[in-house]
């Protein structure tokens, strides 16, 4: 870990001041995923500005009948939150099905959006990585790669997006809102927040320097059968293979998005309109374009089975 | 004391302490976070610097250049131990690869440099700025692809009884099949560490050591110094399965780095170098064949194993219980070593029987279905109670692996299973049951302790004995109270200093039964002074109660003792009762997975056993070692592997986040039954071991359950959902 | 030597260098240079009851500042990187992986350790069960595993739904809520169920 200066930031509007001042400040919240890699030097700031004071912690209703969730809620508590399972059970399902119980208590809404891949080659400071060391080449790409992305991904990058979270939000169509080192705030859809690798895969949000995440606003709920099914090497503790969020509404309509195969989280509209044909449709709508390595291609087939067992869930409830 | 024939009745026998469910007498230590590991050691080494392993970036090569400039002047170093200022170091014996490398480069992460700062946050930083430039060289790292390359390694690789060829040619029912099992890590808990101290010429390490004395002879030979120099003091270990047999990189760079800086240092070595650095479970490609008439009765078995290691390395002896196990006339095993220049493979909790039985024991179930004969009743057919290599004239000391099988089964409800693969659905899951026999060699070690009682009648043994989490301060507590008839709670036991007797040490499941016997012996010993200080012969004294009794006399143990208690150290030694008998230990696992209709998400419902090894000295804490290894049976079946990278040659998943190893939600409640057994050819405690037996063939149980389930066979390990969907697909 | 005892003569010691400004609050530790390129940061914290000053190179993690500052070693390093749960305390209230959080993030906080919940004279009924349960072996990860047991049962007396609660609004102690609540622990011995067993006995002489 290099060493840095660290400062307790006062206000939301100092903090992005602060971060869009100093050169290589970060922000840090719960660090369970920063100073993991701050350990290894992947990640080297040389400030770090601690926002864990900024009452951004609360749940409350907006004015659209949505939720507004401050970037600070932390993971236990906003899978927790009574509003949040009633009314958007996916995001509690996605959010327990992550991490484990000490890593909830201290991760952050806000953070869980911020999270980095688990490619070992990017967790490896000595092997090439696009991601962590730009330019320096991809070890996955020829190397190991069961674990990794086989949508989104880029000749540069296969990394995939390790967040539950995410998968489930990216589901429900949340805005992440903002504030720039301008003091200008801002609202940016969940589907535009994280950046596919292309050539810079060392670019992965929207975010501007400086740029603070204040909280995550949901829409008004959509109703329906909220499930989040993650399939994975061991019963829990650990990242995903597969990880599927689903809604089926009253109405017949159906939403998927998907976690463990995508360089970022994936959801297409093709695979939504698919949801009536059932679960061969929706996974062949969802994988347009898949690009598969000989470890990881079993990805499709898991995918398939596992919206296949979503479907036989949804059968027996009915 | 000598241990040259079977053992007649003896005080252990009252089984008034010894063979009793005790707690653990260093429980209270543990759950209370007392119990000093290595790298805690405040109150022996005070102002201890710290040390951070820089590791190799290559596999194998040379260090072209080193630059220390920018590490050396970084704030609060205070010193670099490199290849090119340690001295000259000679190799432990049991090392394969040095553990400071330089110039030369045998693996990735091996030791290259230590950084020592004043505090951990310096010494981790600065390591990160060590230049170093390599000449790489080519190496070779994919087994698979070099197995022709295989040489015979020697030593008992090769075995043979009557004509396999002719014998498996002419069998009516043949299996022949290969599998696979890939590299392992022990993972255990704590990180290898050590704190180390000098005082003139001497060397102190706090270390966490499973053998005391090799490591003191280790750390001798590695440094060029006199053994007399050298102090291991190990009190807790916070698990080693094997990783800890040795002296690794940890313990020298400490050492090395004291001595530099002129200060205690310590070092961990971090988590994320162990497996590269440190020693693994060697994979191995195995093929078996089995020849048995159209009952299953085994006429021709034959094993082959084909393991990777080092230059000078050894084998994975995976075909060790295959000489053992199951009757047949004519058998051949067979290892070939394949020189890989992957870290060090070394000895893994049940080196050779762990992985030759994930192998062996699916083939049996592949037997068993090929005959149409129910598993159990097929291991059964194929007992031998005798070395089936040597013959009859070799007996078993004691086998009641039947038993175990029948006794098991019932307690199991194996008789509910259904033969046919892919029947039983439960909701979203198709559930099978599978079995398999455990067989786990039993080693014997020569082992010493001193005993004593002091004025106050309280009773001490001190042996360089190791508990790794193993039991052993019970234990050797319960037979200190048995042989010499005080409660557990007056026995004070001290373990793991190279200032007390030599001891076996923990490896090889050989701990628990060798290191009492030790304390026997020196319990022996000192009844006989405590009954010339009572003047009773001491072939008549009685030991009970805290006195020393002859008819209706007594004396107390505290009043013989005096003022300057009393004091015994002895040894037991083996003759060759190994010889003439072969001795093992044995079981069988049972096991119920549910398997998912469409994700094939494995989950293990629950597990079973039966096992005979010989006197349980504490049913308690025999049983913690027997499910535990069950579990790490259960990683091996499922999801234990190290993914090796054959370009950069490494292995690539070198953190417990990415080597998966079984969590609380993967294991269900487990049984285990113990079969009454006293083995008198093993030891005067008539006991054997139990840490390594509950991993052997635990994995294989789970394997043929899914096969039960599922009617997929798969035989390359671990069997995850990727090869699952793709044997269904296929 | 018990840490509790280390930790009130660091407290007394702290206090008499509280006056003089002294760079370090903890008697225990070695006296830090000025040497390190990070200012030392003042972090006060109340650890098991008592308050601590402590003066921080600002990258020390919670566990070193417990470990090598307040010789607290009870709270064990498996990974230090949050990947075993060998660190777990428990921070106002809430079990969390001490080695992924610095302690200059904690000023003012209150932290209780395995020194904090019970003395081998003086056991909590968590590290009573967990001697009678025979849950651990080697005793490394036992530390963690009691801290998060205890926390465990109170998370789900308020209501915490798991990954394996059925209903969210309805959360209920079984040995699978147990087993999925604890697996952010790993335990290399795997005295799993001997601990989910001494969890229930704590549970069951709580109701």
């Amino acid at each position: 870990m290099r060493p840095f200066t660290y400062e307790r930031a006062t206000s939301v509007a100092a903090a992005a001041k602060a971060a869009g001042s100093v050169q290589g400040a970060r922000f840090i919240a719960g660090g369970t995923n920063l100073l993991d890699l701050m350990k290894l030097q992947i990640e080297t700031p040389t400030h770090l500005i601690d926002v864990n004071h900024l009452g951004l912690d609360r749940i409350e209703k907006t004015e659209e009948g949505g939720l507004r969730i401050g970037a600070l809620v932390r993971n236990t508590d906003l899978a927790a939150d009574k509003a949040v399972r009633r009314d958007y059970a996916v995001l509690s399902r996605a959010l327990l099905a992550g991490a484990s119980g000490q890593l909830r208590n201290k991760a952050t809404t806000g953070g869980n959006l911020l999270q980095r891949t688990r490619c070992p080659y990017f967790y490896d400071t000595r092997m090439p990585c696009n991601k962590r060391q730009p330019g320096s080449g991809c070890g996955a790409m020829q190397g190991m790669s069961r674990s990794l992305a086989i949508l989104g991904t880029s000749d540069a990058c296969l990394a995939q997006h390790p967040s539950d979270m995410a998968v489930a939000m990216r589901l429900l169509d949340a805005q992440v809102d903002t504030m720039g080192a301008d003091g200008v705030a801002r609202s940016i859809p969940i589907a535009d927040f994280h950046l596919l690798p292309g050539d810079t895969p060392h670019r992965e949000t929207a975010l501007k320097a400086g740029e603070i995440i204040t909280s995550v606003t949901l829409p008004r709920p959509i109703g329906g059968t909220h499930v989040y099914r993650k399939v994975r090497d061991r019963a829990s503790y650990a990242f995903a293979l597969v990880s599927v969020a689903a809604v089926f509404g009253k109405d017949g309509t159906t939403r998927f998005a998907f976690g463990g195969i995508g360089a970022k989280p994936w959801r297409t509209p093709a695979a939504d309109a698919a949801g009536k044909q059932g679960a061969k449709a929706v996974a062949e709508a969802a994988l347009t374009g898949a690009r598969t390595t000989h470890h990881n291609d079993f990805k499709k087939t898991l995918v398939e089975r596992t919206l296949a067992s979503l479907y036989r869930q949804q059968e027996a409830r009915a | 004391m000598k241990f040259d024939t079977p053992a007649g009745p003896n005080p252990i026998d009252r089984g008034r302490v010894i063979g009793i469910p005790h707690d653990r007498i260093d429980g209270a230590a543990k759950v209370t976070g007392s119990a000093p590991y290595a790298y805690e050691r405040h109150d022996a080494a005070p102002n201890a610097a710290y040390g951070w392993i820089v590791g190799s970036a290559i596999a194998k090569g040379r260090i072209a250049t080193m630059d220390l400039r920018a590490a050396e002047t970084a704030p609060g170093v205070l010193g670099i131990v490199t290849h090119a200022n340690a001295g000259k170091l000679g190799k432990g014996s049991m090392n394969t690869a040095p553990l400071l490398g330089g110039p030369q480069v045998d693996h990735y992460e091996q030791a290259v440099a230590l950084v020592i700062a004043d505090t951990f946050e310096n010494a981790r930083d600065a390591a990160k700025l060590v230049r170093i430039d390599y000449a790489a060289a080519d190496g070779r790292f994919d087994l698979a692809a070099d197995q022709a390359r295989g040489v015979n390694p020697g030593k008992d690789a090769d075995t043979k009884a009557g004509d396999f060829d002719a014998g498996f040619a002419k069998a009516a029912v043949k299996i022949d099949q290969h599998y696979t099992t890939p590299d392992h890590s022990h993972a255990m808990m704590e990180p290898h560490a050590t704190t180390a101290a000098w005082n003139g010429d001497r060397l102190t390490l706090w270390t966490s050591n499973q053998m005391i004395a090799w490591g003191v002879g280790e750390v001798a030979k590695t440094l060029g110094i006199p053994k007399e120099k050298v102090r291991l003091v190990s009190p807790y270990i916070g698990g080693g399965f094997g990783s800890k047999l040795f002296l690794r990189a940890d313990a020298l760079l400490a050492a090395l780095g004291a001595k530099q800086v002129g200060r205690p240092v310590k070092v961990a070595i971090a988590r994320h170098q162990i497996p590269n650095n440190t020693t693994h479970r060697p994979a191995t490609i195995q093929r078996i064949r089995i020849g048995a008439d159209k009952d299953g009765v085994i006429d021709a078995i034959g094993h082959e194993v084909w393991s990777g290691d080092l230059p000078g390395g050894g084998p994975e002896t995976a075909a060790q219980q295959t000489r053992l196990l199951y009757r047949g006339p004519n058998r051949m095993t067979a290892h070939r070593l394949v020189t890989l220049d992957l870290p060090e493979g070394n000895a893994m909790r049940a080196p050779g029987e762990a992985v030759g039985l994930l192998a062996l024991e699916i083939a049996m179930d592949e037997l068993a279905e090929a005959c149409n004969i129910d598993p159990v009743e097929l291991r059964i057919r194929n007992d031998v109670q005798y070395d089936p290599e040597a013959g009859p004239q070799r007996p078993f000391s004691s086998r009641k692996l039947v038993e175990c099988l029948r006794a098991g089964a019932d307690h199991f409800g194996w008789a509910k299973r259904n033969p046919k693969p892919g029947q039983v659905r439960d909701g979203r899951w198709l559930v099978g049951m599978g079995v398999a026999a455990a067989f786990r060699n039993n080693l014997v070690q020569k082992s010493g302790a001193r005993i004593g009682v002091d004025a106050k009648g309280r009773v001490i043994v001190e042996t360089d004995m190791t508990d790794i989490g193993t039991g052993t301060y019970t234990i050797v507590a319960q037979t200190a109270a048995e042989m010499l008839g005080v409660p557990l709670d007056q026995v004070t036991v001290r373990l793991g200093d190279s200032r007390f007797p030599v001891s076996a040490g923990s490896g090889g499941q050989w701990g628990a039964n060798s290191a009492t016997a030790g304390v026997y012996a020196a319990a022996m010993a000192l009844r006989t002074k405590l009954a010339e200080q009572a003047g009773y012969p001491a072939d008549q004294a009685l030991f009970e109660d805290g006195l020393v009794k002859l008819a209706n006399k007594s004396q107390t143990l505290a009043s013989l003792a005096g003022r300057d208690g009393l004091w015994a150290e002895d040894s037991m030694d083996y003759g060759d009762l190994d010889k003439r008998y072969a001795q093992a230990t044995f079981g069988a696992h049972f096991c119920e997975v549910g398997v998912d209709i469409d994700t094939a998400e494995v989950r293990v419902r629950r597990m079973g056993g039966a096992f005979a090894a010989g006197r349980i000295l504490n049913p308690k804490s025999a049983r913690s070692q027997v499910i535990g290894a069950m579990t790490m049976g259960v990683g091996a079946a499922l999801m234990e592997a190290l993914d090796v990278d054959t370009r950069f040659g490494f292995f690539v998943n070198h953190d417990m986040a990415e080597y998966m190893v079984p969590v609380h939600a993967d294991i269900p409640q487990q049984d285990v039954l113990f079969v009454d057994e006293l083995d008198d050819k093993s030891s005067p405690m008539k006991a054997k071991g139990v840490g390594e037996l509950g991993i052997c063939g635990a994995g294989a149980a789970v394997a043929n359950a899914i096969y039960n389930a599922t009617g997929l066979r798969l035989r390359d390990y671990p069997l995850t959902i990727d090869k699952l969907l793709k044997a269904q697909a296929a | 030597m018990s840490s509790d005892h280390l930790t009130r003569r660091g407290l007394l010691q702290g206090s008499a260098v509280l006056a003089a400004a002294a760079p370090t609050l903890s008697a225990a530790a070695p006296t830090p240079k000025t040497s390190g390129a990070n200012a030392m940061m003042p972090v006060e914290l109340t650890v098991n009851g008592r308050e601590v000053h402590l003066q921080l190179d600002p990258r020390t993690s919670l566990l070193d500042a417990l470990r090598e500052h307040l010789h607290l070693t009870g709270t064990k390093k498996g990974c230090d990187h949050g990947q075993c749960g060998a660190c777990t305390v428990i921070v106002e209230g809430r079990r969390i992986n001490s080695c992924l959080t610095l302690a200059v993030m904690h000023d003012g906080e209150k932290v209780t350790t395995i020194e904090g919940l019970g003395t081998p004279e003086k056991l909590h009924p968590m590290q009573r069960a967990f001697i009678v349960h025979d849950g651990y072996q080697c005793g490394y990860c036992t530390p963690g595993q009691i801290c998060s047991a205890v926390s465990v049962l109170e998370e789900i007396k308020a209501g915490i739904p798991s990954h394996v609660t059925d209903d969210l609004d309805d959360v209920a102690l079984s040995d699978m809520e147990l087993r999925e609540r604890m697996s952010g622990n790993i335990c290399r011995c795997a005295a799993y169920p001997n601990i989910i067993a001494a969890m229930r006995d704590v549970a069951e002489a709580k109701a």
